[in-house]
């Protein structure tokens, strides 16, 4: 247990340049979760986005064997399950059904890639559970990049996609482009996916793309607000996961996942004891409406 | 522009009223699907100020003709022009008011917010420039339908009631030319459906905005109804309430013996099949 909490350790490891490459990629790519959460939740698109970072760990593992750039792999499998599971009517049963077949056959198959694959073992785990202690600058670099590019597309986006994605049939109605839309969300959560997926694993990827703003919303039903807390939440657990993890040298994947967990039950704490529990409310008191039986 | 009884006449005919071009204008509209024919030859001005009632049985294409004003559908014959455009183009014009349906618990979003996207949700960017001019459109929008007693509450836990004078309030920021309402009654209570008619009524007097409203149930705006448009089986009429819902017009329409019964005020379908939407349970709300 001493090592755990070695703060010399720590402070001697984050003057090494590769720990500030790491922790400068865990910020952008706290920032990138933290702005697309609430839309991401507010699709109700969890799910979805879990299933996006197995297929980008199955896009990996194809480029890996082909002896491809990773994250490129990566990126392509996420962004290509992305579009698959947005194009699919969320409002369908089989949504989430659908994902599973698709999630699990593609695991499988990059499962049976790595099996092909015979070179170091520690690239094939990095996929899965994370290996951000590997990214130098350059990667750093292209992982920015990516990331204003998301970022600059959702700015202008961002209005048109917040009414498309809560309210589909009346943004339609005043001529929001709502078909058009949902591929192009698509494709900004699977470079986002992608992108995380290298620093989380793609097991952990809900971590950092839900957990914050899952929390957030806890707290309150502002957009705005909801997504400057989740940005934070991200941060702290993206940046804090990794610093608590050096001194031990343990997976950084741990660290992050416990920290969001943790976040958010103190957000849940927090909204039970102000009495704003999302499905008990004053409101909630008030007779149901049922629902019309057609349409 | 206000309409009074002497436009409300002058609107019952096909005419167009004196002070301004029809919101909605639809010569010869025809609108099929596979082999099968909804509405045929359909000739529809609706003035500014003018509420109509869309009037049918189920699958008799009254939503279909939302859809085509929206652009969302086009006709198979005919013209239809909105705002004086093609369908489509006007849509900024356009308040749409759905059917009342809860909208999902998870969605992340105040009522204030869903109000707000009705002013500016359809443009691009986050909307940081006219922020000031969106609060005071978005309190002045939420203080007429008398609802800020719980605009900042999470919209997924609003009752329906609730929900609906929101939507109401959002149809109604962008001080639309028309508004378009899709059975906005539908499963809200006795006090909720008096609210939102009463909250159309008044708009469409203090800014002349043409109202378009489907319904299965003529009775909750039967007061405020200046013309009735009643689609069934491909075959439409056109008139005042007392034009079309009589035993005579809606026999003819349904081609077998309908009655119209009028008690207390209200008016009551009673026809040999389960076609007649009228006769169906209408007070889902209640409680």
């Amino acid at each position: 247990m001493d090592k755990l909490f070695d703060w010399d350790l720590t402070l001697r490891l984050l003057q090494y340049d590769f720990v500030q490459a790491a922790l400068l990629a865990a910020a952008v790519l706290g920032l990138l979760a933290g702005v697309l959460g609430p839309l991401i939740v507010s699709r109700n698109m969890a799910f979805a986005v879990h299933g996006t970072a197995e297929l980008s760990f199955t896009g990996g593992a194809a480029a890996l064997v082909a002896g491809l750039n990773v994250g490129f792999g990566a990126i392509v499998g996420a962004v290509l399950a992305a579009l698959v599971f947005g194009l699919l009517s969320r409002r369908t049963a089989d949504h989430d059904s659908v994902i599973a077949v698709v999630l699990s056959f593609g695991l499988g198959l990059g499962v049976l890639l790595l099996w092909f694959y015979k070179g170091r073992a520690t690239n094939k785990f990095g996929l899965l559970v994370g290996q951000i202690v590997g990214v130098d600058f350059t990667s750093v670099l292209l992982l920015s990049v990516c990331a204003v590019l998301v970022l600059g597309v959702l700015a202008v986006l961002y209005r048109p996609l917040l009414f498309a994605s809560v309210d589909p049939e009346v943004a339609g109605a005043r001529g929001v482009p709502v078909r058009l839309l949902t591929p192009v969300f698509a494709v900004l959560v699977g470079v986002a996916t992608a992108l995380a997926v290298q620093v989380v694993g793609a097991l952990l990827v809900l971590a950092l793309m839900i957990t914050p703003a899952a929390a957030a919303c806890r707290l309150t039903a502002s957009p705005v607000r909801a997504t400057m807390l989740a940005v934070l939440f991200a941060e702290v657990a993206a940046v804090g996961g990794i610093v608590l993890s050096l001194a031990p040298g343990a997976p950084i994947s741990s660290f992050v996942t416990t920290i969001s967990f943790v976040i958010y039950m103190g957000c849940w704490v927090l909204a039970r004891s102000r009495g704003r529990t999302r499905g008990v409310s004053r409101a909630a008191a008030a007779p149901a409406v049922p629902q019309p039986a057609h349409r | 522009m206000t309409v009074d009884r002497s436009t409300r006449a002058a609107a019952a005919g096909l005419s167009t009223p004196d002070g301004g071009r029809p919101v909605v204008e639809l010569r010869g509209a025809t609108l099929g699907y596979g082999g099968r024919v909804l509405w045929r030859d359909l000739d529809l001005d609706v003035a500014p100020g003018e509420f109509v009632a869309v009037l049918g049985p189920n699958g008799s294409g009254k939503t279909s003709l939302l859809r085509v004003l929206l652009g969302q559908q086009p006709l198979s014959a005919g013209t239809v022009r909105v705002a004086g455009e093609p369908p489509g183009r006007a849509n900024r014009t356009i308040g749409y008011v759905p059917q009342q349906r809860a909208l999902d618990p998870t969605v992340i979003m105040r009522g204030r917010d869903l109000v707000g996207l009705g002013w500016d949700g359809h443009r691009w960017g986050v909307g940081l420039s006219r922020i000031r001019e969106r609060r005071r459109r978005v309190d002045a929008a939420l203080a007429a339908v008398d609802a800020l007693g719980y605009a900042d509450r999470p919209v997924g836990l609003l009752s329906g009631g609730e929900q609906q004078r929101l939507r109401v309030a959002q149809a109604l920021t962008g001080d639309p030319r028309l508004l378009l309402c899709d059975e906005p009654l539908l499963s809200l209570d006795l006090a909720n459906q008096q609210v939102v008619s009463r909250l159309i009524d008044e708009r469409r007097h203090t800014a002349g905005t043409a109202v378009l409203f489907v319904t299965h149930e003529i009775n909750p705006v039967l007061p405020i109804v200046d013309r009735v448009l009643y689609l069934v089986d491909g075959r439409f009429r056109i008139g005042t309430a007392d034009e079309v819902m009589n035993s005579e017009t809606l026999s003819e329409l349904y081609g077998t013996g309908v009655d119209v019964l009028r008690v207390r005020g209200q008016i009551h379908v009673v026809g040999a099949h389960s076609g007649l939407c009228e006769d169906q349970p209408h007070h889902l709300g209640e409680h």
